[in-house]
């Protein structure tokens, strides 16, 4: 998570035998995902899959029961593999910090980590708002942003430390499909400008077959599923398809119940 | 509250580990200082005031009747001085200022905001416990001397004004200077550089343990703030025995 490393390309994600419990309801019962350096790797599932817990755990939030998760064939347990790589992630909310205006939030890792002299930080804080077309946002506070908005101010924050690899946890939820492509092509846009590994946790099939290189599909705790889009529409996975084809089928009312 | 003693005290030592960055957060440290400041003067103020005008009322008819006018001022001056001023104004900043920090901090734990500061390797502690540990241990002294000098004004007017008592305001205050010494104060002020200390570390661990949503913020506000005035009634019982027998 620190800024030690001049590399800027994407790095590997590899997850071996990841476990974890809250009291006794085992969430994550033994996941193994390889993630390549650069790739937009979607993690999909149904609510309650464990989709979050896993992602919290990516990035060193949560500390696993069992397994191991490499970044580049380090272990992210080991203090200095956060100092090495630089790590962000864009929370469901935006998790924007609301007692701070949108570009004290975007500036806040430069700012606190003494990187940048102020003016240095302002222009760049003031050119990564442009790039997610949050130009003149700078000095509202996160309460007066949308939720397009707010995700959008997240994703600038997250790209003020160059990571080499950033998380998403849900970025299209509670977004029109409007703003839902918006931040679509922002996560492509960012890929190819930059070259970063994405890893994103979403229920929107949109977004997973708009954006993925490879998508893994996870149900009750375990990665049941992994492979291209068109490797996913073709899973015979029984949970994979339920939730692929899950569609509104109202029924007629019958006459007789009118009557 | 015991069975976070251990979590309780472990956030004390990684905030006093932490003492060495507090001058890059000298701005919110600043900028606590004065919420806090800005926030309780009137109310300490008022309450302090009347806190010397009641100590008075209620000592000064009953000790004038024994021929003992001479002892008022001294009473009222030590009582405000060593007890009533720290534990009375530690407790309102607990109410205050703890419950808005336990509040402030619950509900960034809630709404993800301390996660999102950790996944940009900035230490929670760091950012949010030290300044406002900092700022609290510097402001309740202050508020504390504050508070003392005005519960003496309250007592002196109504020493003076109060027919029952009627000692002239120099008279009150000349009483006072012969039994109560700096050093009488100062122990009032170290009381409530410790209540200080208590009401942040507690406050701040209330507000970094909470979850759930909103009801879990009122949760912990209200832990926050119980737990705050009954270690600070229990500490003050300590301490006062403690600096009892360095004298």
């Amino acid at each position: 998570m620190n800024n030690n490393s001049e590399n800027h390309s994407g790095v590997g994600l590899e997850v071996r035998g990841l476990r974890k419990s809250y009291d006794s309801q085992e969430v994550l019962k033994g996941i193994d995902i390889n993630v390549e350096p650069g790739e937009i790797f979607v993690i999909m599932g149904p609510s309650g899959s464990g989709k979050s817990v896993l992602l919290k755990h990516l990035i060193g939030l949560e500390p696993p029961d069992a397994g191991e998760i490499l970044i580049n064939g380090e272990s992210i347990q080991a203090e200095q593999t956060l100092d090495k790589y630089r790590l962000a992630m864009v929370f469901q909310s935006g998790a924007l910090l609301n007692s701070l205006t949108v570009g004290e939030n975007v500036g806040l890792y430069l700012y606190e980590h003494r990187l940048k002299p102020p003016a240095e930080i302002q222009k760049i804080v003031a050119q990564k708002l442009r790039d997610v077309g949050l130009g003149d946002a700078a000095d509202k506070t996160p309460a007066e942003l949308s939720g397009g908005m707010k995700k959008r101010a997240a994703i600038a924050r997250a790209l003020v430390i160059e990571p080499q690899l950033i998380l998403y946890d849900e970025p299209t939820s509670e977004l029109d499909p409007l703003s839902a492509v918006v931040i679509g092509e922002e996560i492509l846009k960012l890929k190819g400008r930059t070259g970063v590994t994405s890893v994103v946790v979403s229920h929107d099939r949109d977004l997973a077959f708009g954006i993925a290189d490879r998508i893994a599909f996870i149900s009750d705790g375990r990665i049941v599923a992994i492979g291209s889009c068109s490797e996913m529409k073709q899973s015979r996975d029984p949970a994979v398809q339920k939730f692929l084809r899950a569609d509104f089928k109202l029924e007629p009312e019958s006459e007789t119940k009118n009557l | 509250m015991f069975e976070n003693i251990g979590e309780i005290i472990l956030l004390f030592w990684r905030t006093v580990l932490a003492l060495p960055f507090a001058w890059r957060q000298r701005q919110k440290i600043f900028d606590q200082f004065f919420e806090i400041g800005n926030a309780s003067l009137l109310m300490v103020c008022m309450l302090s005031f009347f806190i010397g005008a009641v100590l008075t009322l209620q000592t000064g008819p009953v000790l004038v009747e024994r021929s003992l006018a001479s002892a008022v001022g001294g009473i009222v001056g030590y009582a405000m001085a060593k007890e009533m001023a720290p534990v009375m104004m530690a407790i309102l900043i607990a109410g205050r200022i703890g419950s808005a920090m336990a509040a402030e901090i619950g509900s960034m734990r809630v709404y993800q905001e301390i996660d999102a500061l950790r996944t940009m390797n900035i230490n929670p502690i760091h950012y949010l416990v030290l300044p406002r540990l900092i700022a609290l241990a510097f402001a309740l002294p202050m508020l504390v001397i504050f508070a003392i000098l005005v519960g003496w004004f309250g007592g002196a007017v109504i020493a003076e004004v109060n027919n029952q008592i009627s000692i002239p305001f120099q008279a009150f205050f000349s009483d006072l200077r012969s039994v109560v010494h700096l050093k009488d104060v100062a122990n009032g002020v170290f009381k409530s550089f410790c209540f200080a200390i208590v009401i942040g570390v507690i406050s701040c661990h209330q507000g970094m343990v909470t979850i759930g949503g909103p009801r879990g913020i009122g949760r912990s506000v209200t832990k926050a703030v119980v737990n705050s005035i009954v270690c600070i009634v229990f500490f003050d019982y300590f301490l006062t025995r403690v600096l009892l027998n360095e004298q």
